[in-house]
């Protein structure tokens, strides 16, 4: 059973926002005490995923929250946008960062960082991802 | 706006990136290298990343150009003083950094360029003969 | 019984001189390893505190839920007697005899106060119980947790230790592995490496796995991701002492080894390794018998 201990929201509408993301993340990821690497994987996720939210969504909020399953606890993250949208989310998993042909939102390689990854995206109706990393 | 400072030491440029840089910061440091670049004629780009606790795809890619457009422009650019969790981060997140040499620290970075720009002057000097 | 028509309360309250006393005569009594394990005025001292925050707690609206609020110095108490015990070498069960021990002379604090009232001394005393019974048994947990905490602890120092990395020379490394790994050890053990290889600006790193029996494809995978990374980081890694039936497997998962270097044994290894360090060992001259007795003079 999952409990919410704490929730929070921040707005991501410029560079200094992803910035501010980033660091609050570092700042929970740290009090929670997750390991070093897993700090610096869980922040990196949240940057890529900001800035996506920025750049592809035309701006958004990352929604922060802390859960405990009783034993153990976890950051959950939730960026979301009401940009254009994913209309293949597949390929988009597939593409890498190169914006060549792809999107170039690197999502499978921030998935690769975190242990739970959700997206749900209908174009013309923004995006919703969301990420978790125990500890 | 802040910059990040570029050192001229010789004909190395050195950049130490010591703030969680913004993305617009990022772009104004690859540009304002570009330029010293030329203008210094430099022939080699030592970037210090040891105060980086997160090196996220767009640092990764800004590096990246740093080093090609430094390539065209006949220079060398050695990035040093990555942290062990950026670059297990890195290699997770899939991020390559082609074209782009890395050492321990500065002063292997200077080494590494140095030498390969004596070699270059001796096999010109052959070359010469 | 409602918590408030409780008789509990009171009759504690006016006799608690007397109940230390009759636990106490009890405990001491009663031997066993008490006698070995704890020095009297220690007990003493344990009863008392506990006897105090039970009597306060007791005296709360709440005679039923330990885990309230009103509990909450006596489970502090408790947790903290469970620690102490469980480092002087006493058993779950010894400790939580602790608690269950009160209940001998309540119930005979109950019996002369309640005397003319047969009922109400046959509820009391069963509710009473009960919460005796609560408090023991959170003893044994609590006494469970600490030790479940120290195990937790010692199998990271354990892991810690089984993960040597050695400087072979100035700027060269090794990693010898000995037995089989798993995915989580393999992780710790490689980020270990990668932290020496910053603290000693080590340029080469020699991952040996001549005591490994057997890689599947998660420890392969993390190998790699290791020397990945400390090219990244500005090191090479060469990985020596591949038995056949791992090189077997590697060609089998189909795991690409690229370009990472590999050699058949250590030796081999630091032996690459001081070449491409720029480094060479020489024999030095051979001292004639002459000069070495001239020098004895």
């Amino acid at each position: 059973m999952l409990t919410l201990e704490m929730s929070e929201v921040f707005p991501i509408h410029s560079d200094s926002d992803i910035v501010a993301v980033r660091q609050v993340v570092r700042k929970r990821a740290v009090e929670l005490g997750f390991r070093l690497v897993d700090q610096t994987k869980i922040v990196t996720g949240a940057s890529e995923l900001a800035r996506n939210t920025l750049n592809y969504g035309g701006g958004g909020s990352c929604k922060l929250e802390i859960l405990s399953n009783g034993a153990r606890q976890a950051i959950r993250l939730t960026f979301e946008d009401h940009g254009p949208g994913i209309a293949d989310i597949d390929q988009a998993m597939k593409d890498g960062f190169t914006t060549g042909g792809g999107l170039g939102l690197g999502l499978s390689g921030t998935k690769r960082l975190v242990n739970e990854f959700e997206i749900y995206s209908k174009p013309g109706e923004g995006t919703k991802v969301v990420i978790t990393k125990w500890k | 706006m802040d910059r990040i400072p570029i050192l001229k030491m010789g004909r190395i440029l050195l950049v130490t990136i010591q703030v969680d840089m913004h993305d617009r910061m990022a772009t104004m440091l690859q540009d304002d290298l570009t330029q010293r670049i030329v203008a210094t004629r430099a022939r080699g780009v030592l970037i210090d990343i040891s105060s980086l606790e997160v090196v996220d795809s767009f640092i990764g890619r800004m590096i990246g150009n740093i080093a090609a457009m430094s390539s065209v422009l006949d220079a060398q650019t050695v990035v040093v003083g990555m942290r062990p969790a950026v670059a297990i981060t890195l290699v997770e997140l899939g991020l390559e950094l082609p074209g782009v040499r890395t050492a321990l620290n500065v002063e292997s970075g200077m080494t590494i360029i140095s030498s390969s720009l004596q070699s270059e002057e001796s096999d010109a000097d052959v070359g010469n003969e | 019984m409602p918590d408030s028509t409780r008789r509990l309360p009171a009759i504690i309250k006016s006799h608690s001189a007397q109940l230390f006393d009759s636990w106490i005569q009890l405990q001491l009594s009663a031997g066993g390893r008490n006698a070995a394990l704890i020095k009297e005025a220690e007990l003493r001292k344990q009863s008392q505190d506990f006897l105090t925050v039970f009597t306060n707690a007791v005296q709360s609206a709440n005679l039923t839920n330990i885990e309230g609020p009103e509990w909450e110095p006596v489970r502090n108490n408790l947790a903290e007697l469970s620690k102490s015990r469980a480092r002087s070498g006493f058993t779950p069960s010894e400790t939580a005899m602790f608690v269950f021990s009160l209940k001998q002379p309540l119930f005979s604090l109950l019996r002369t106060a309640l005397t003319k009232e047969p009922e109400k001394l046959a509820d009391e005393t069963w509710e009473t119980s009960l919460l005796i019974d609560k408090l023991g048994l959170f003893c044994v947990e609590s006494f469970q947790k600490t030790r479940e905490d120290i195990i937790a602890r010692q199998q990271q120092e354990l892991l810690e230790l089984s993960t040597p990395v050695v400087e072979l020379w100035d700027g060269v490394l090794a990693l010898p592995l000995i037995g089989t790994l798993d995915s989580a050890r393999t992780q710790v053990v490689m980020e270990s490496l990668l932290q020496k290889i910053v603290e000693t600006g080590s340029a080469i790193a020699i991952i040996d796995i001549t005591g490994v029996p057997t890689v599947d494809t998660l420890v392969a995978q993390h190998l790699l991701k290791t020397v990945a990374a400390a090219r990244l980081m500005g090191a090479d890694c060469i990985i020596s002492g591949i038995r056949p039936q791992i090189a077997q497997t590697i060609v089998h998962l189909g795991v690409e080894l690229g370009s990472v270097t590999t050699k058949a044994s250590l030796a081999d290894a630091f032996s690459l390794a001081l070449r491409q360090s720029g480094l060479a060992v020489v024999k030095r001259e051979a001292r004639s018998a002459e000069s070495l007795t001239a020098k004895g003079k």
